[in-house]
């Protein structure tokens, strides 16, 4: 008993304290969000307004986009920790390290993939995307986004301390991303077409079960290696 | 009787050993070989120049960094990374505080207690911060602090978790005499409480204890 109430306090502790200090630090939160909501409104100025091109290639240029705009706030996920000696305090709790990872993931999705996932149906307008489709694509983004966050993590916490690791940060986790943008933009051009997306919301759900169980505990390993 | 006998006496067998331990870092081996055995209520100083292996020292002992051969114990067990029996005992100071600049000195510390699975009320909280000279800053942001300032908000954490055994690198950096004085004050009620305490310093500490020279 006691041990289930350690976890769940510790989880609740570090997903609290991660996310006061996002406020605090809000403007690299908002910078990103404001990347995503920059770099989708190019499209439509690139491509022209003709709506049925625009509204084809909605679900996938706004996945792309929301990728990317993951990626940026992947590398502070462990950084700051790692530079001012947090990270030893965290990987010398004597709660399992996987767990408090698995925290430290919850809080970083509830400050990026959430905020994007929020703003996607609003972004969705300027392709004409009816309101129904755009919060089926919302919906793939709700279960998609937080594996982005989960992979990065492992990512980052693998490229943590390297030269360059930004960018070795990208080239690591956006190929494994691939099955997660492929069934989530798949997802959102079953909802604008009208067609049930269950197939696809399954599988993305089958992505994140998957990574759920493995990333924390990859995650965790790349700490103490960083660490040493 | 019986059952008087049968339970340990903690704080009788609580000991933290050595025993023939290399201590390497980025391939290159600092140290070949240490021995020691620490008991409660004893204090280790390591002395010795930069670079000799006294961080990395520490690091081996709390865990974060792996022999390169030998062992460290705990209670005459072999100590792996991650051990749950080992880790609520230590408590680690290394060279950077551990605390986030962003938040206050009250958050750091309310949250540094979390993490170790206990909570801290307000009054705890001040009390701490007022041992190293602190209590003034408990809400202003770590930002504001100076360099010294900040060690001694870091030292609040040990004042405010009951850890065994206290590992620190250089508690006294940065410090102002003052407040050198109120860490020798904690340090000193820790090992009358019973506690143990490995202190990597380059000024001698005042409390008797065994000195263990590393050479370079």
């Amino acid at each position: 008993m006691t041990l289930a109430r350690d976890l769940r306090r510790s989880f609740a502790a570090i997903v609290r304290q991660d996310v006061l200090r996002a406020w605090r630090r809000r403007g690299q939160v908002f910078a990103g969000l404001l990347f995503f909501v920059i770099a989708c409104s190019l499209y439509p100025l690139a491509i022209g307004p003709e709506a049925r091109q625009l509204r084809l290639l909605a679900p996938g240029m706004l996945w792309v986009t929301a990728l990317l705009a993951s990626m940026l706030s992947l590398s502070r996920l462990f950084s700051r920790e790692f530079a001012d000696g947090s990270l030893d305090q965290l990987l010398l709790s004597p709660q399992p390290l996987a767990w408090l990872v698995l925290a430290k993931i919850c809080a970083h999705w509830l400050t990026s993939g959430l905020p994007l996932m929020l703003l996607t149906p609003l972004l969705a307008q300027q392709y004409g995307m009816p309101f129904a489709a755009a919060m089926g694509l919302a919906a793939s983004l709700m279960v998609g986004t937080p594996v982005l966050s989960l992979i990065g993590a492992v990512g980052a916490a693998l490229t943590l301390g390297v030269r360059g690791g930004a960018v070795l940060l990208c080239i690591l986790v956006l190929p494994l991303c691939a099955p997660v943008l492929v069934f989530g933009a798949a997802a959102g051009a079953a909802a604008d077409a009208g067609l049930p997306m269950t197939a696809e919301l399954s599988l993305l759900g089958a992505c994140l079960a998957l990574s759920l169980l493995l990333c924390p505990l990859a995650a965790a390993a790349g700490l103490r290696i960083a660490a040493e | 009787m019986a059952i008087a006998a049968a339970v340990p006496s903690e704080a009788a067998d609580t000991c933290l050993g050595a025993h023939a331990m290399g201590v390497s870092r980025g391939g290159r081996m600092l140290l070949a070989s240490v021995d020691f055995e620490l008991r409660a209520g004893e204090l280790l100083q390591l002395h010795g120049p930069n670079g000799s292996g006294k961080s990395s020292l520490l690091r081996v002992l709390c865990g974060l960094l792996p022999p390169a051969s030998g062992e460290v114990r705990w209670n005459a067990q072999p100590v792996r990374a991650g051990d749950p029996h080992f880790l609520p005992t230590v408590a680690y100071l290394g060279h950077s505080d551990g605390i986030d600049a962003d938040l206050s000195a009250a958050e750091n510390l309310r949250f540094a207690a979390q993490l170790a699975g206990k909570t801290a009320h307000d009054a705890q909280i001040d009390a701490c911060l007022d041992a190293l000279g602190m209590g003034w800053a408990a809400h202003s942001p770590v930002r504001a602090l100076s360099q010294g300032q900040r060690r001694r908000v870091a030292l609040a954490r040990l004042a405010l978790l009951p850890c065994a055994l206290w590992l620190l690198d250089e508690p006294l950096s940065g410090l102002d005499e003052e407040a050198a004085a109120r860490f020798d004050i904690l340090l000193q009620a820790h090992l009358r409480r019973g506690g143990m305490a490995v202190v990597a310093t380059h000024q001698p500490l005042s409390p008797p204890g065994r000195i263990l020279r590393l050479d370079a």
